[in-house]
């Protein structure tokens, strides 16, 4: 039955490549052959499109800004997050069903909805075209999401565990630094993963939130797209770019993101 | 797990409370502000009552862009559910090649979906495009900024591309949470392949696609982006879905007053059938 098990997924990962190889092939070409006619390999291999990103600031920053507020809302959203799913998973308090169920209804809500508001409330508070901005904005998704995930393992951690800490002479704290979140990091990880990816994935609130000094990446590249004629090449070499964090995030959490929604709770 | 009554947990959601509130309850008591008012552009506001959501009731452009969001969302989920689950089910259990698929399949998942628009623009464009240079020499006319069947073609494929890896994951996920007893008991019952599925399977994986289900549901009645630097919202208006035309009236035409009544819309849209599809999960699990 196994035997023949193996097509699906290889089909499925070659489909998942294509349109990637096409990206970084593309990269690697001159906007000159680009656009003088189809070739499936790079006839004039050049890394011009590279040496223009990682010399030109306009362009590198916009990594920066990237890494710097995705950074920068992982740790706010996964740090907020810890205690509140710490009470959701051992407490039952006045209105904790109806305040989760809030939480996550955040989650529903269209970017499109909010980018105009978002863009009013962050100017009156003098934080627009700030790194702070956009990470603020992005945990309207992502708190909810890390509160779920951590929700969702700490559930699956016994409570024996906590009252063994408090017999022990363990002040609260003590056990929640020492002993309780080292015990469910493997639900950290997830967590920061997904704020990761989100925020990382995310444009249309990043965009309305920053002009020069927080722009990321994939503002400058629709930017660039549409005034400097259609650099072709640029574009797949700083899209190709873009794809490199994630990559690497992936390998390292690889063992962890399947379960991550799984154990969440609906 | 049972729980102790404890007030005091207050504290600890008080962070989330406050951030998400800052976030979530004053930009949206700007939009309902708006949705209420008229004003003529000098910040001047008169009082307009319900004349924008009537207006956005009745109007033919948002029954279209509703009529193709819902056209979308309904396409994708038919083909990326089951798609998903039938590769989750081919997965390999351990293994070297089980990390590779793993790494492989999640990598759409993080790219920025800007990048993934571009990325299938110049992939399906028919000239200089792998996708539509193929399409066109094995004899289909495929121009997907002209024709808007090609234009709908390309951003389903897009988004199966996109997120079909995600429902692959949580599947996986519910799978490998059987115990290996379950298939042995299974084997000595001389149960088939669909027997195993049907009864087995089916009935674990059903929390996670629950999951998958609501994520890809709002998260593809949502998209903006993708759409937005494919096609644009074009050919025409064939691709226009809800996002799109509600930054075009917002953002382009700065008709606060109709874009924040159709906000609200769309907002309470969502919240309905996520609540229809989350209560007639349950009450299925429950019998």
């Amino acid at each position: 039955m196994r035997r023949t098990g193996w097509i699906v997924p290889t089909i499925y990962i070659i489909f998942l490549m294509l349109p990637i190889y096409w990206l970084v092939s593309m990269s690697f070409k001159t906007t000159n052959e680009i656009l003088g006619g189809f070739s499936v390999f790079p006839q004039e291999f050049t890394i011009a499109n590279y040496v223009t990103i990682f010399t030109d600031p306009t362009w590198y920053m916009g990594y920066v800004n990237s890494l710097a507020y995705v950074s920068l809302n992982t740790i706010l959203s996964v740090s907020v997050a810890l205690p509140a799913a710490y009470a959701f998973s051992r407490y039952r308090f006045i209105g904790d069903k109806h305040l989760f169920f809030w939480l996550l209804t955040n989650r529903m809500a269209p970017p499109a909805v909010f980018a105009l508001p978002f863009f009013q409330l962050y100017s009156a508070v003098n934080l627009f075209d700030t790194h702070i901005a956009v990470a603020l904005a992005h945990t309207l998704f992502n708190i909810p999401l890390a509160v779920w995930i951590l929700e969702g393992f700490m559930s699956g951690v016994p409570k024996e565990l906590d009252e063994t800490a408090y017999v022990d002479g363990h002040s609260f704290w003590s056990f929640f630094l020492k002993i309780f979140i080292p015990t469910v990091a493997a639900g950290i990880g997830v967590a920061a993963f997904f704020c990761f990816m989100f925020s990382w994935v995310e444009l249309l609130l990043a965009k309305t939130l920053t002009a020069v000094e927080a722009k990321p990446i994939a503002a400058i590249m629709t930017r660039t797209a549409s005034t400097s004629g259609y650099e072709l090449g640029l574009l797949a070499a700083a899209g190709t770019l873009t794809i490199i964090p994630g990559a690497f995030v992936i390998y390292f959490v690889r063992n962890y993101i399947a379960k991550g929604f799984a154990l969440g709770r609906v | 797990m049972n729980k102790t009554e404890n007030q005091k947990a207050w504290l600890f959601v008080l962070p989330v409370v406050a951030l998400v509130a800052f976030n979530a309850v004053i930009p949206l008591m700007t939009v309902v502000n708006y949705s209420v008012q008229e004003t003529f552009g000098d910040n001047t506001f008169f009082w307009s009552g319900v004349l924008w959501f009537e207006q956005v009731l009745h109007s033919e452009r948002f029954h279209a862009s509703l009529g193709r969001q819902l056209l979308f969302t309904g396409t994708i989920l038919v083909i990326e559910i089951p798609l998903g689950v039938a590769i989750a089910l081919t997965m390999p259990r351990k293994g070297v090649w089980l990390s590779v698929c793993l790494v492989l399949m999640a990598l759409p998942l993080l790219i920025p979906w800007n990048v993934v628009g571009a990325m299938w623009n110049i992939f399906a464009l028919p000239d200089i495009g792998l996708m539509g240079w193929t399409l066109n020499k094995i004899g289909f006319d495929f121009n997907f900024t002209r024709q808007p069947g090609d234009a709908w073609f390309t951003l389903i494929i897009m988004d199966v591309w996109h997120w079909t890896s995600l429902v692959v994951l949580l599947a996986y996920a519910g799978l490998s949470s059987i115990p290996d007893a379950y298939y042995q008991a299974a084997k000595i019952d001389g149960a088939g392949r669909w027997a195993i599925f049907r009864h087995i399977q089916l009935p674990k994986m059903k929390r996670v696609l629950t999951i998958a289900l609501l994520l890809r549901f709002m998260d593809s009645f949502m998209i903006y982006t993708e759409p937005f630097v494919l096609t644009g919202g074009g050919p025409g208006n064939s691709t226009t879905l809800l996002s799109i035309d509600l930054v075009k009236i917002a953002l382009g035409q700065f008709d606060l007053g109709p874009a924040a009544a159709m906000s609200l819309i769309y907002f309470l849209i969502i919240l309905l059938l996520s609540w229809i599809f989350y209560t007639v999960m349950m009450r299925n699990e429950e019998q």
